[in-house]
């Protein structure tokens, strides 16, 4: 292998290998670190940043940003836990239907005006953060999960995992097809590498980029909608600010923030990774959860550092 | 050999396109046929790419008429055009870097298996069917960017044919190839041709045209100003066709202002520069610039109150020698020597620092900074000089602005006004004396009079002049040949990036940069 070659493998699978070192290291240094216990408890905390994390990937590779999904996910949750006095189905399509059309409006106005997805997504997490924050009384109000069928999607567990892992490890092995091995997946790299050459070899721009941000929206809303079911209640507090934990994990897996490279695997790898690093600093005992999010910033800075390096010694070969 | 008796698949008749104060296209009527290599050519703003975009659907013409396969036809965007089986190879490569060779060949038309997923193995197999039927043999999995520029525009190349192409529009395929490419890429022309497919091909290597090419249509300022067989036509003729220059027209007097009293050739009025310059030693002498398809080891030197012309078709290499020397383009090879010492090539601090200015081509893009006023623009590059400890000093700004206000006549209401505002030839003087203001011991001028009228052309022509009368030495670049012959003292004349010849004393004339330009390159 030339350097370019080691160059793309680092940069496509550099968060597996980093996450396989990490496990063996965590496994040596810590007794309790290497529990089915403590591996299922990081890998069902996981499972909500990896759902919207996978609709972030489509919208990162395309060469975009959704800054909505953390207030999407508190939404879907709200919403989630209101629906559920109508019973299983309204708890799951009231979520979805909500945020599936923010992410629609929003993919909308990214594509079809061409205004910065950065400023069109700032302004749907501002406005969907007043939308969850009128729907509960500024927050006064806690919609509890009326719903037993809906609860249990949320904590019922097989082989020690809880239903949500399932869905997402589901929801990944779609999205890897999806992106990899069809149409859609191929404009969404297009776009993002490229985009006037995308148009130009026609594909189909608007619509794609349309479907990018209604994915993103759906996902996001998806997973508000299982962690209520988890907790049985919709709380208005946690997730905000979740969409940064989601881009430093879709950003860590490999996806170039600047588009049109990266994948599911290393999103995948990259949640993990952000779990791993949390449950290890608990291991150390005396360390604050805060000292999670100075090491989880270093880890990302060291990430994008050597993604410049590792990009630029692709192209210079 | 043209068949006249087909129909043309796609054709051009009385097209008309006007931009903003420019009539870009003026009744230009073309028509390309099955089967035949038509060849395009004309200088910068004869209106080729507007006429690509009006075939491509990107423009649309404001009058006459596309017809394509016999019928009235438009091409409301490019997507029309791809569809009517036009497809257009672009000089710069426009396929998806970071996806790989097979997904750029066939995105939109990947092979699929069950449930219509992409079947990647059969993807790249076809792609490698493909791409060895045009000399690219390699991994097709691999990203495209991977791969040299040759290959890409290859690939670029075999997704527009594959894709039921009719007509090829390609504009300087070229301009990166490496010589054995070039002679894929041609093996490819002749194949379409064969098969029947109308190539319409844009270049300005002469060489190439006479190659490959079985049609010519010659564009100048935006009409036909010649359309035919190729064959017919010769080299030195194309030329004088497409810079407009009438060979017998050549020896009558000119318009410039320039007043330079060459050695042998008085043409001006004496204005002093006497032939001691020649024992001189040069202000700046460049030696062997070099940079990988671009230019290849060119040598220009400038002695104090010299103005040496850079001459050649567009694409020779005179912009980018001129970046060169500044260190506005990095090089593979070469030196540059200011008064003797060399200086740091590749950047542009050093350059500046050493006494060489450059007034770049592109007024617009490179040049002015439209949001600032006339005054911060002039004293933009002196600053440095201006102040004491990092802090400009407003009065000595002031006092630099005034002068060169009033030296070169810079019409504006105030020294505060906005640039924009101003014509474009009070633009070209601000950013004249924004490098004058830095004193620079060489000015490189880069076509200082294209696009400003009559009037203030003449006045940068009189300037140009004066100050090389007052001992700097000047490199002037421009496509128009009369100010070249009538302002330069030596003319150096550049082809596919390398000096092609050096015309001195009686030599520089019209003619015979023509004839240097048209001299076969040998090999």
């Amino acid at each position: 292998m030339n350097r370019e070659q080691v160059s793309r493998v680092l940069q496509q699978h550099g968060a597996v290998m980093v996450l396989g070192v990490l496990v063996i290291v965590g496994s040596l240094a810590f007794d309790s670190f290497a529990t089915t216990g403590n591996a299922a408890s990081v890998v069902v905390s996981s499972s909500f940043l990896a759902i919207i994390a996978i609709g972030m990937t489509f919208v990162i590779i395309s060469g975009g940003i959704d800054l909505s999904v953390g207030s999407l996910f508190v939404l879907g949750g709200v919403l989630g836990a209101y629906g559920s006095q109508y019973g299983l189905v309204v708890a799951l399509l009231l979520p979805l239907a909500v945020c599936g059309l923010v992410g629609l409006l929003q993919g909308l106005v990214i594509a079809r005006t061409g205004m910065a997805p950065f400023i069109v997504t700032l302004a749907g997490l501002l406005g969907v953060r007043g939308l969850m924050l009128a729907i509960s009384d500024e927050g006064a109000t806690t919609y509890l999960v009326e719903d037993r069928a809906f609860a249990a999607l949320g904590q019922g567990n097989v082989l020690g995992l809880t239903y949500p892992v399932y869905i997402t490890i589901a929801l990944s092995l779609a999205a890897m097809v999806l992106l990899q091995r069809t149409g859609f997946g191929q404009n969404v790299y297009a776009i993002g590498g490229n985009e006037q050459a995308a148009a130009l070899m026609g594909v189909p721009v608007v619509r794609t980029k349309v479907y990018v941000y209604l994915m993103s929206g759906l996902l996001a809303g998806l997973a508000g909608a299982l962690n209520a079911a988890r907790l049985s209640s919709g709380v208005t507090i946690l997730g905000i600010g979740m969409e940064l934990d989601v881009i430093a994990a879709v950003v860590i897996g490999g996806t170039l923030l600047t588009g049109g490279a990266g994948g599911i695997t290393g999103t995948v790898a990259g949640v993990l990774l952000l779990g791993v690093i949390q449950s290890l600093i608990n291991q150390v005992g005396n360390l604050t959860s805060a000292f999670q999010q100075v090491v989880s910033g270093l880890f990302l800075a060291l990430v994008v550092v050597a993604q410049r390096l590792l990009s630029k010694a692709q192209r210079l070969t | 050999m043209r068949r006249t008796d087909l129909e043309p698949v796609l054709e051009a008749r009385g097209i008309s396109k006007r931009f903003p104060g420019v009539l870009a296209l003026d009744g230009v009527s073309l028509a390309l046929r099955p089967g035949e290599v038509h060849a395009l050519v004309g200088e910068n703003g004869a209106g080729k790419s507007t006429l690509i975009k009006v075939f491509t659907g990107v423009y649309q013409p404001d009058g006459g008429e596309l017809r394509h396969q016999g019928q009235p036809a438009a091409f409301g965007t490019p997507m029309d055009a791809q569809r009517a089986g036009i497809s257009t190879i672009y000089q710069e490569v426009n396929l998806v870097p970071m996806m790989s060779v097979a997904r750029n060949l066939l995105l939109g038309r990947e092979p699929r298996g069950r449930f219509g997923v992409i079947d990647a193995a059969a993807m790249n197999g076809e792609a490698e069917r493909v791409l060895a039927g045009y000399g690219v043999d390699t991994d097709v999995r691999r990203p495209l960017r991977s791969l040299g520029v040759g290959a890409q525009q290859m690939v670029a190349l075999a997704r527009a044919v594959s894709i039921d192409a009719r007509v090829v529009i390609m504009d300087e395929p070229t301009s990166s190839l490496e010589p054995r490419e070039v002679e894929t890429l041609f093996g490819v022309i002749r194949r379409l041709r064969d098969q029947g497919i109308a190539v319409m091909y844009v270049s300005h290597r002469l060489d190439e045209l006479y190659q490959v090419c079985d049609q010519v249509t010659v564009l100048r300022d935006g009409r036909v100003a010649h359309t035919g067989a190729l064959a017919g036509v010769e080299r030195l003729r194309l030329i004088s066709l497409m810079l407009g220059r009438d060979l017998s027209e050549v020896r009558s007097q000119g318009t410039t202002r320039f007043s330079r009293d060459r050695a042998g050739t008085g043409t001006g009025t004496g204005t002093g520069t006497d032939g001691g310059q020649g024992r001189r030693s040069p202000v700046i002498e460049a030696r062997g610039l070099t940079r990988r398809h671009v230019l290849d080891g060119v040598d220009v030197s400038v002695r104090p109150g010299e103005v040496v012309g850079l001459g050649g078709l567009l694409g020779a290499g005179r912009t980018e020698t001129a970046k060169a020397i500044v260190g506005a383009l990095p090089l593979d090879g070469g030196q540059v020597l200011v008064a003797g010492a060399p200086v740091r090539t590749g950047s542009t601090t050093a350059a500046i620092r050493a006494g060489v200015s450059l007034l770049p081509e592109d007024r617009k893009a490179e040049g002015i900074i439209p949001t600032l006023s006339v005054r911060e623009n002039i004293a933009l590059a002196a600053l440095p000089s201006l102040g004491r400890g990092g802090v400009v000093s407003d009065a000595k700004i002031d006092r630099v602005v005034e002068i060169f206000m009033r030296r070169l006549r810079i019409k504006a209401a105030s020294p505060h006004q906005l640039v924009s505002e101003l014509s474009g030839g009070n633009q070209q003087k601000v950013l004249l004396a924004r490098w004058l203001a830095v004193r620079p011991k060489v000015l490189l001028l880069d076509e200082p009079t294209r696009g400003i009228d009559v009037g203030a052309k003449a006045e940068v022509q009189a300037l140009i002049d004066e100050l090389a009368l007052e001992g700097l030495g000047v490199l002037l670049i421009s496509s128009d040949l009369e100010e070249l012959v009538e302002g330069a003292d030596r003319i150096l004349v550049l082809r596919d990036g390398a000096v092609a010849g050096e015309l001195s004393g009686d030599d520089v004339t019209e003619e015979r940069i023509m004839a240097t330009i048209a001299e076969q390159a040998d090999g």
